[in-house]
């Protein structure tokens, strides 16, 4: 995992979306905003689940694999870059290859667009928007130990399984103690394929 | 866009973070925790910092307003104030959008009747049709036949000078301000109980407690900000209570959650009395030693067993005897509040319900134990202090007290016989319109026809006066039915102080020159008072010189501001009162020395006889309709409806109903009460009491949930009964559109053309209904 990066806790989540909207203001995609947020239990409860992209570490990220054009770079601290504007042709395979369903394609632009961990900020020792202006810390931007100091006895999960593949994320989840040994399932829940526990 | 040529093959190539390959626009920062105050002028870009607050709730996040090198605000930075520590919510974020937004107010409008068109005129001629028409009212229906309706949004300064401007320039004893919709009920609540009209503790007490009781307070949407205190609580391994009749975000996850029928709350919390005491569970050495009427409550306490009380509210009794355990055992615990329990016709005697449930168990007056409200305005708590709310002077001092009006006059310049007594409030106030008792009318920072109960009345009462004028930055649905509207400044434009919901007085600064043809509220009700005569007594060029005769017109009193100066909130990030002298720290904690303000130093305990909400149920009514907030807008909507991302994000009202009723999601259905009905879309959730609806009231007609509303006050804080009335749902054809407001500039939607395959779903969850109204 990476030293500094963003935690997702869906448990404090409230669902006001001023991470959509900081994303919003920030200076890298002003006026567009790269998170969205999942209702995960509608019409039974209020729960919901903020995505920004994971900057996904192993495999390297699938939408930088896919790109035709190489137009998605990784930088040496891990984060995933948005498409490289001189590069992007805007086929969208990024879109259909990201498990999370992150990048974006502004059409008319030809362009991809996704998170890029706000790297005009953290490039200065700030948060990325999203986690700044998070008002209950369901986004949290910071090393482990900052989260387990400030969290006493909270998990973290970094690898997610989406059928036989497992994707190791720079961007983790906080999850409840007893499931931290698991990867988190990444859409499906698939526990067993053809007699073999996937969880491990 | 970054410049480097760089190596194809190899997918992690390096950028390296070098300032100079930041994307246009970004802007390098002393520290992470933002830049200190006395260095926000100088950006290295050119562009500025400006160190304030936000406009919008009671929680009063610090921000820094980012302004460019030709001096206008064009958006927002965190900052990492005590009270907030860097965070935001939606509205805080996009409420830098407001400030140069095309729909601002830059001339005065004026017309002679309602049946003409607006026109822009000069400021000359909408001050002297104004006094012309303030003078003709009241020599020809006498004094009192002109009002002035303040607002909870304006800094104190400028609330000070609205009840110094009725009492003095229009020598009228109606004036009144939108805060009585807002925490009323508590104030009485607290005046009563422990003679203070405040919160106990700071917001950082939270961190401490053992055991959070929340009580009608939808803390995640109404005071978003304030949820990390909340979970920082849960971190540290405190219980939650929360009571409310909607599932919300921080019910979700609470340790008991109590879903009572709106307006059964004191019988609830008479009845957790009721366990508490059976249970030996009572702190005897604290009542003894700190409260009078203990004995009268607990008598009262034995009439509400769980089993009346669980029928009452239409819970399991069991969670009465838990809540009870649960919080009287606790080590330290605290309960919160906010307008669930106060907007009713027993709002105070709620509140006093909770207070004693407080005072019972000893958690009061020590870190991490106390009680609180959240003022649903920013400036809910100051905006009362100082004497614009009809019964009050400057300092919190009563009109109806001899020695209050000897001190005030004396302040004023005026003789006693020319203070008028205490006036009727703003419901009241609007029933004396449509009696034709109040012929004019002069409103500040309001918006009543979204804002106040059973709107046909206030339309009537609105259109039955012969003279209305409003101050506004934007033309607001009240403000249209003016007949002179003054374009004044937004919270940018100008300096003052809010008093949060903690007490804790704070300073907003300027970040920008008003646009031309724009004027401080300060400055038109200086102008209009030497109009009218009283010239010699507002003789305030700015906020500053009004702040310091404030200070000197609270000195001494219970809301004791003398120490609190410009330089010194500046340097502190806010203090609160009472603060004496300018070397007191301030109060963030009250009763630590287990004094109240009342003389005998003690808590008076009052006893709380449960009543029904005053609609009564039938077979044509049979449900509860409740209203409330959601995160995306402020109160009557006139500034949150106009910044396209909290359009985008909550775009219109809906009305929640659980799925026993058979209603499909998203079809329309008809709410209909004894005033009207009103059609919604319907968001079908478990998460609301089968037997309640709620709708959210930030908009007009036809969309308006306060157009369903009773207009039954509280008969001691008079403040309405909004959180509940009886109502019945049907099907409905369709959905009358409000015209969609327009957008503020530089505000870009996302982009129509963009494809995702997590664009957002249609959204069936109360807190999704803003992406799914998108089309
Ligand atoms: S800002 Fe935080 S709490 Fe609000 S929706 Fe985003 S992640 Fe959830
Ligand atoms: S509306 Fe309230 S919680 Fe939201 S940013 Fe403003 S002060 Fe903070």
């Amino acid at each position: 995992m990476m030293g500094r990066t963003i935690f997702i806790d869906p448990g404090r989540c409230i669902g006001c979306q001023a991470c959509v909207s900081a994303c919003r203001e920030c200076d890298s995609h002003r006026g567009k905003s790269m998170i969205h947020l999942d209702y995960t239990d509608e019409g039974h409860s209020v729960a919901s689940l903020p995505t920004v992209c994971m900057h996904c570490e192993d495999p390297v990220a699938p939408c930088a694999e896919v790109c035709p054009a190489d137009a998605i770079l990784v930088t040496a601290d891990g984060v995933v870059q948005q498409a490289d504007t001189t590069r992007c042709i805007g086929c969208a395979n990024c879109v259909n290859a990201c498990p999370f369903g992150v990048p974006k394609i502004d059409l008319g632009a030809k362009l991809q667009l996704k998170c890029n961990l706000c790297y005009d900020r953290t490039a200065y020792g700030l948060a990325p928007m999203c986690a700044t202006v998070c008002p209950t810390g369901a986004l949290f931007y910071g090393t482990v130990e900052e989260l387990q100091a400030e969290r006493p006895g909270v998990q973290v999960a970094d690898t997610f399984v989406f059928g036989e593949t497992e994707v190791r994320t720079g961007v983790a989840m906080v999850v409840p103690a007893e499931k931290v040994r698991w990867p988190v399932p990444g859409g499906l829940p698939v526990v067993e394929i053809n007699g073999k526990d996937v969880r491990r | 866009m970054t410049a480097e040529p760089r190596a194809a093959a190899d997918r992690r190539t390096f950028i390296p973070l070098d300032p100079s390959l930041a994307p246009p626009g970004t802007r390098a920062f002393r520290d992470a925790g933002g830049i200190p105050a006395d260095q926000w002028h100088a950006d290295q870009n050119g562009e500025t910092l400006v160190p304030t607050h936000c406009c919008f709730c009671g929680v009063q996040c610090g921000m820094y307003l980012r302004v460019d090198r030709g001096g206008k605000v064009f958006g927002v930075e965190p900052r990492n104030h005590d009270i907030n520590r860097m965070r935001l919510c939606p509205k805080g974020i996009n409420a830098y959008q407001q400030v140069n937004h095309p729909d601002r107010l830059t001339a005065p409008l004026m017309r002679c009747s309602r049946d003409e068109e607006f026109r822009e005129v000069s400021w000359e001629e909408a001050l002297d049709f104004t006094v012309a028409e303030v003078k003709r009212i009241q020599q020809t229906y006498g004094n009192d036949a002109f009002g002035l309706l303040g607002g909870a949004s304006l800094f104190s300064e400028k609330t000070y000078l609205v009840g110094k401007f009725a009492r003095v320039a229009l020598k009228s004893r109606h004036v009144d301000y939108n805060g009585r919709l807002c925490m009323v009920s508590a104030a009485g609540a607290n005046k009563l109980a422990f003679g203070i009209d405040r919160a106990g503790n700071p917001f950082s007490d939270i961190l401490l407690t053992d055991c959070l009781l929340i009580a009608g307070s939808n803390v995640g949407e109404c005071f978003p900000v304030m949820t990390q205190y909340v979970w920082g609580a849960r971190d540290r391994g405190a219980s939650l209570i929360v009571v409310d009749p909607r599932e919300t975000a921080i019910a979700r996850t609470a340790d008991i959650h109590v879903a009572l029928k709106p307006g059964t709350d004191s019988a609830f919390f008479t009845s957790v009395l009721n366990v508490v005491i059976a249970e030996g569970l009572t702190d005897e050495n604290f009542l003894a030693a700190h409260t009078t009427g203990w004995e009268e409550v607990k008598a009262k306490a034995a009439e509400y067993p769980p089993s009346r009380s669980a029928k009452i509210c239409g819970i399991p009794a069991e969670q009465i005897v838990q809540v009870a355990r649960t919080f009287a055992r606790a080590p330290k615990a605290m309960a919160w509040h906010a307008r669930g329990i106060e907007h009713h016709s027993q709002g105070v005697e709620n509140c006093l319900s909770v207070i004693s449930l407080c005072a019972a168990t000893g958690h009061i007056g020590k870190p991490g134990a106390g009680y609180g409200t959240l003022t649903g305005q920013g400036n809910g708590q100051g905006g009362r202090e100082h004497g614009q709310k009809s019964d009050l002077l400057p300092g919190g001092r009563s009109i109806m007290n001899e020695e209050h009006r000897r001190q005030i006059c004396e302040i004023w310049g005026i003789e006693e016989s020319e203070l008028p007594p205490a006036g009727t409030s703003m419901m009241e106030m609007v029933w004396q319109m449509q009696r034709r008792e109040i012929r004019g009318l002069i409103g500040i920072c309001n918006n009543p026809f979204v804002s106040l109960p059973n709107y046909r009345v206030v339309k009537e009462g609105y259109d039955a006066t012969e003279f209305h004028a409003q101050f506004d930055f934007f033309l607001s649905e009240t403000a249209a039915n003016a007949h002179v509207v003054f374009p004044v400044t937004t919270w940018a434009e100008d300096e003052g102080v809010m008093a949060n919901a903690e007490a804790r007085v704070v300073k907003h600064n300027k970040a920008q020159d008003p646009p031309p043809g724009v004027r401080t509220d300060t400055w038109v009700m200086c102008e209009l008072a030497r109009r009218l005569g009283a010239g010699d007594k507002f003789d305030f060029p700015d906020s500053r010189a009004v702040f310091d005769e404030l200070r000197i017109a609270s000195a001494g009193t219970v809301n004791d501001y003398y120490g609190i100066t410009y330089e010194r909130l500046e340097e502190t990030g806010g203090i609160a009162w009472p603060c004496p002298s300018t070397d007191h720290p301030g109060t963030p904690r009250l009763f630590e020395d287990g004094r109240t303000y009342h003389p005998d130093g003690r808590i008076h305990l009052q006893v709380v006889e449960w009543h029904p909400p005053m609609d009564p149920y039938d077979d044509e009514h049979p449900m509860s309709l409740t209203t409330g907030r959601t995160v995306a807008h402020f109160l009557s909507g006139n500034q949150t409806r106009r910044l396209g991302a909290l359009v985008e994000q909550t775009p219109r009202p809906w009305a929640e109903i659980h799925p026993s009723h058979g209603f499909r999601n998203g079809e329309p259905v008809r709410i209909v009460t004894r005033r009207g009905s009103e059609v919604f879309p319907a968001l079908v959730t478990e998460a609301i009491r089968p037997d309640t609806v709620f709708v959210p009231y930030h908009w007009p007609v036809p969309t308006a949930a306060n157009a369903l509303t009773i207009d039954a006050l509280d008969p001691r804080s008079k403040i309405p009964e909004y959180k509940v009335c009886a109502c019945r749902i049907e099907h409905a054809d369709r959905i009358d559109e409000v015209p969609a407001p327009p957008v503020a500039p530089g505000h870009v939607a996302y982009p129509e053309t963009q494809v995702s395959r997590t664009d957002p779903l249609p959204p069936t969850s109360p807190q999704g209904r803003g992406t799914s109204e998108r089309s």
